[in-house]
């Protein structure tokens, strides 16, 4: 049998993150929140526009179901 | 819990115009800031018109001009000869290149110096409302939770815009064609000319431009803002400017000093931005020039116009939807006609394909245009390319 296992998670790599908060501005649900030292995406908000991942200038956010649509 | 008249969220340009002119009228004015220093880290490309000045009592200052240029260049893809805008021929566009950093530093001390008092490292976290009035903020002050209870909350916090969405306002949320993703290396060792800051149209930007605004000798900030709409993957933005750089030894041989990242909104002026009891100012109204991607000027001005119905609300005891709405109507009298005529603009330019823009420019920079309109492009391109009329009408 084979498991099909979606995953929604989103990543964002801290080592690429600029903290900029463009991500926060084009994300049309409120979904991401940031301060100084922190990004959080929350899950139950995201509707998979992409908008962030396409739109971080550092390219610090990805998601595995992103590539799945690529 | 803490009573002000007038609270104001960010330390930008836009935040310290409302407190500024905030605490000018009398009212007992906070201004809150969620990083430890006001200005930095900078998200700008630090180019700035000289002309609004005057509308928001700024006087230049040699502190935070690092360039003062003679005019604007604009190259079309193939990079031969650019369109000059000087002021001559483009009225005042042109200006200054500056360090954002001391700038909003300065603006925030011209607040402090009316009076407003000022908290930095003090993020907003959660907004405070009585029925439909936003009547203040959950602020996070050097560790610990203070109540700023305040009879007028102006938002000034940036591309982010999170108070007014967290306060219920919809309509600034951004269209996928309306957000462009920014990238700029400040770089040292470069062959720019400090006399000019340079744009650079085409595919080598899909949607935006690349920008090489001069910082003084041999140092320039080089940048590219792109349509997000045409990125398909991520580290397009980057990659975009790398590969721009790699082919230009002028620049490839730079050093960065200074890697700044960030969104721009290149949106038509919003139908609302206005809540009872709130007023978003600047970026975070979407207030940002649509073509150029200029907002601190537009952010300063709107920032004052808040202040002042700011004022003539709290002596009328009057919060309602219908006071806030003559901010709107301030900013929409001075903003709305321009930037509905740049967005078309902006829209159709990134339509135009290599060839069409290449031409364009040709024509535009051709030296027997003595003054920058439409007549007189038209009437150029009508007499060199009359197959393009057309398509070029339509634009402008």
């Amino acid at each position: 049998m084979v498991e099909v296992k979606v995953q929604s998670e989103m990543d964002v790599d801290r080592s690429l993150c600029n903290y900029c908060g463009a991500c926060v501005g084009m994300c049309p649900t409120d979904a991401i929140f940031m301060d100084e030292t922190v990004v959080e995406i929350h899950e139950d908000k995201c509707i998979k526009c992409a908008f962030c991942i396409v739109g971080c200038p550092t390219g610090a956010i990805s998601a595995e179901w992103f590539h799945a649509k690529l | 819990m803490l009573n002000y008249d007038v609270l104001v969220i960010g330390a930008g340009p836009g935040g310290s115009s409302a407190a500024r002119f905030s605490a000018r009228h009398g009212l007992k004015t906070l201004m809150v800031e969620k990083r430890p220093d006001i200005g930095s880290p900078v998200r700008c490309g630090e180019g700035l018109s000289k002309q609004w000045m005057s509308e928001g009592d700024i006087r230049p200052d040699s502190h935070w001009i690092a360039d003062e240029v003679k005019g604007a260049r604009i190259y079309g893809p193939s990079e031969r000869k650019p369109i000059v805008l000087t002021a001559e021929n483009a009225g005042n566009e042109v200006g200054y290149v500056i360090e954002r950093d001391k700038f909003d530093k300065d603006m925030a001390a011209l607040a402090a110096s009316e009076g407003a008092d000022i908290w930095v490292k003090s993020p907003a976290l959660s907004v405070i409302k009585e029925g439909e009035r936003v009547v203040g903020a959950k602020i996070r002050h050097l560790g610990s939770m203070e109540e700023v209870r305040a009879k007028i909350v102006i938002a000034a916090d940036g591309f982010e815009a999170e108070f007014g969405r967290w306060a219920g306002l919809k309509s600034i949320i951004l269209a996928k064609n309306d957000i462009i993703s920014a990238v700029q290396y400040r770089m040292k060792n470069v062959d720019s000319d400090t006399d000019f800051t340079d744009f650079y149209l085409g595919s080598v930007a899909p949607k935006g431009y690349i920008w090489v605004f001069p910082k003084g000798d041999h140092e320039a900030n080089v940048g590219i803002g792109v349509t997000i709409t045409d990125m398909k993957d991520r580290f397009d933005v980057r990659n975009y400017l790398d590969r721009w750089i790699k082919k230009h030894p002028g620049f490839s041989k730079g050093k960065t000093i200074q890697l700044v990242t960030g969104g721009v909104s290149v949106s038509r002026v919003k139908d609302t931005f206005t809540l009872p009891g709130l007023m978003l100012v600047g970026d975070a109204a979407r207030l940002i020039d649509p073509i150029t991607g200029g907002g601190i000027a537009n952010a300063y001005i709107s920032g004052r116009y808040a202040a002042n119905i700011a004022k003539e609300a709290i002596e009328e005891e009057d919060y309602s939807l219908d006071m806030m709405r003559k901010y709107e109507k301030l900013v929409k009298d001075k903003f709305q006609r321009k930037h509905l005529r740049n967005w078309f603009a902006k829209e159709k330019l990134g339509q135009l394909s290599d060839d069409t823009l290449d031409k364009l420019v040709e024509i535009v920079s051709d030296a027997s245009i003595k003054e920058i309109s439409v007549q007189a492009i038209l009437e150029a391109v009508q007499e060199k390319y009359p197959e393009m009329v057309s398509e070029l009408e339509e634009l402008l």
